[in-house]
């Protein structure tokens, strides 16, 4: 299997159903003489798992026999929701975590700011209700925000546009 | 099992689990790191010092309210914030010890300077609770004032000549504006609350402000570096940040405090190493473990 193949299997550690690939931070993979250079992004500045993410690409590497690996980080451009995947974005409503929504490229000049919750509509993983609320901004993970569905009653994670 | 730890190794492991740091020093692995031409070492490396530790200082601070926030939800998302604030640090106290070349690294400046060698604003380091200090509406003026000072920074900052500076304030900015933006919603809530919780956010607004005026002072590094291009003069920084605040206040029904400054020690303040008594205790427990068990694992 080719040294991309391999890297683009590796699951996240954080959210076991998506690959780094679906998940956007996966920005490149050479292979050059043998020798292979996997570059990879942070999702969030501290964001714990990249040491881990790093461990894991290596370890898949190597089972598959690929013995000189070096795994690189890039911080330019700033990972967004949006480079997860269509397939990423499947995934994860098929396993009860409500999606991000696209931004797109932001607008120049100062970021508004914004003092109310956001008001637009989250669909519950579940049951497909739109009537949902926020619980929590600020989920297991720095990703994530906590939701509630008033239909069907279940609490549900969703990943939050950045 | 005899000893707890035992479980979290697994058998015939070679890994080590940190006691202190992060066990893995490169967090820039990889990004372009070439110094710009004509700039001064010593000066990126203070400069970076300076955010990087205006950074780790309020981080330790966040970190205080885990479990003693009002609510579960609130022990989270000042975690989280912290969590950020915290990623950003290691990006530029790494970037400081590699511009320094001393030999340091991140966790030797996190956890083996003293006092006087931080650089941080004084506003980051101050106690605001949980403790005798303050409470949770102070601890939300300081993130209110913190964070959109540092995103107005972190934004002139992407245009920065030095690659690792700029990646990693494009980074920190869309972190910084979820962070002023939990900050603004609270001092609505509280503001609009009760009695007694417009009380507290007044209070706490009052006590941060005096460490304002100097979030805006341009240090001799600041200036040389912004004329580098490569630094952000926080001089020009007040209107913006003058802006948001207004309007938050506004929002809020509150008046901007008028309070006297805390002054500078004989025209010195954090961003010289000089700083408020809190300072001494916040490192004496940030800095503990790696100073009495140097390289601790287990």
């Amino acid at each position: 299997m080719s040294a991309r193949r391999v890297a683009e299997q590796v699951l996240d550690p954080e959210l076991p159903v998506l690959t780094l690939a679906d998940l956007g931070v996966l920005r490149d993979v050479q292979e050059v003489d043998g020798k292979v250079t996997v570059t990879i992004t942070p999702t969030y500045s501290g964001c714990p798992a990249l040491d881990e993410m790093r461990a894991d690409l290596k370890e898949s590497l190597t089972e598959a026999g690929y013995t000189d690996v070096d795994v690189r980080t890039v911080l330019h451009p700033a990972w967004t929701t949006d480079w997860i995947s269509e397939d990423g974005l499947r995934k994860l409503s098929d396993h009860g975590i409500a999606p991000p929504q696209r931004i797109g490229p932001r607008t120049v000049g100062p970021i508004p700011l914004n003092l109310e919750p956001p008001t637009r509509r989250v669909a519950c993983p579940r049951c497909g209700s739109h009537r949902t609320t926020e619980l929590s901004r600020f989920g297991s993970t720095a990703c994530k925000a906590l939701r509630r569905c008033e239909d069907c009653r279940e609490p549900f994670e969703q990943i939050k546009e950045l | 099992m005899d000893n707890a730890y035992d479980g979290l190794v697994e058998d015939g492991s070679e890994e080590r689990h940190w006691a202190f740091g992060t066990g893995f020093t490169e967090a820039l692995t990889g990004v372009d790191r070439a110094v710009p031409p004509l700039v001064d070492h010593d000066d990126l490396a203070a400069y970076c010092l300076m955010l990087g530790d205006d950074a780790l200082v309020l981080a330790q601070r966040l970190a205080e309210w885990c479990s003693r926030a009002p609510e579960l939800e609130e022990d989270v998302a000042l975690a989280n914030i912290a969590l950020d604030l915290l990623g950003q640090a290691r990006m530029l106290l790494t970037r400081a010890a590699e511009v320094e070349g001393v030999g340091r690294d991140e966790d030797e400046l996190a956890y083996l300077r003293d006092e006087r060698e931080f650089r941080n604003v004084r506003l980051a380091e101050i106690d605001c609770g949980p403790g005798p200090g303050g409470d949770f509406g102070t601890t939300i003026a300081r993130l209110l004032v913190f964070s959109s000072w540092r995103l107005a920074l972190f934004q002139r900052l992407t245009g920065s000549l030095d690659p690792v500076l700029s990646a990693a304030a494009a980074k920190g900015v869309k972190e910084l504006a979820y962070h002023r933006d939990h900050a603004a919603q609270w001092v609505l809530r509280l503001a609009g609350g009760t009695e007694y919780s417009r009380e507290r956010i007044v209070a706490g607004l009052a006590l941060v402000w005096a460490y304002t005026e100097e979030l805006y002072v341009t240090h001799p590094v600041e200036a040389a570096l912004a004329d580098a291009g490569v630094g952000v003069d926080p001089a020009a920084l007040r209107a913006e940040v003058d802006d948001v605040l207004d309007t938050v206040l506004r929002a809020a029904g509150l008046d901007r405090p008028e309070v006297r400054q805390v002054a500078a020690l004989a025209g010195q303040a954090g961003r010289d190493g000089v700083h408020t008594e809190a300072m001494g205790y916040l490192l004496a427990e940030l800095q503990h473990v790696a100073r009495s068990m140097p390289g601790a694992h287990w």
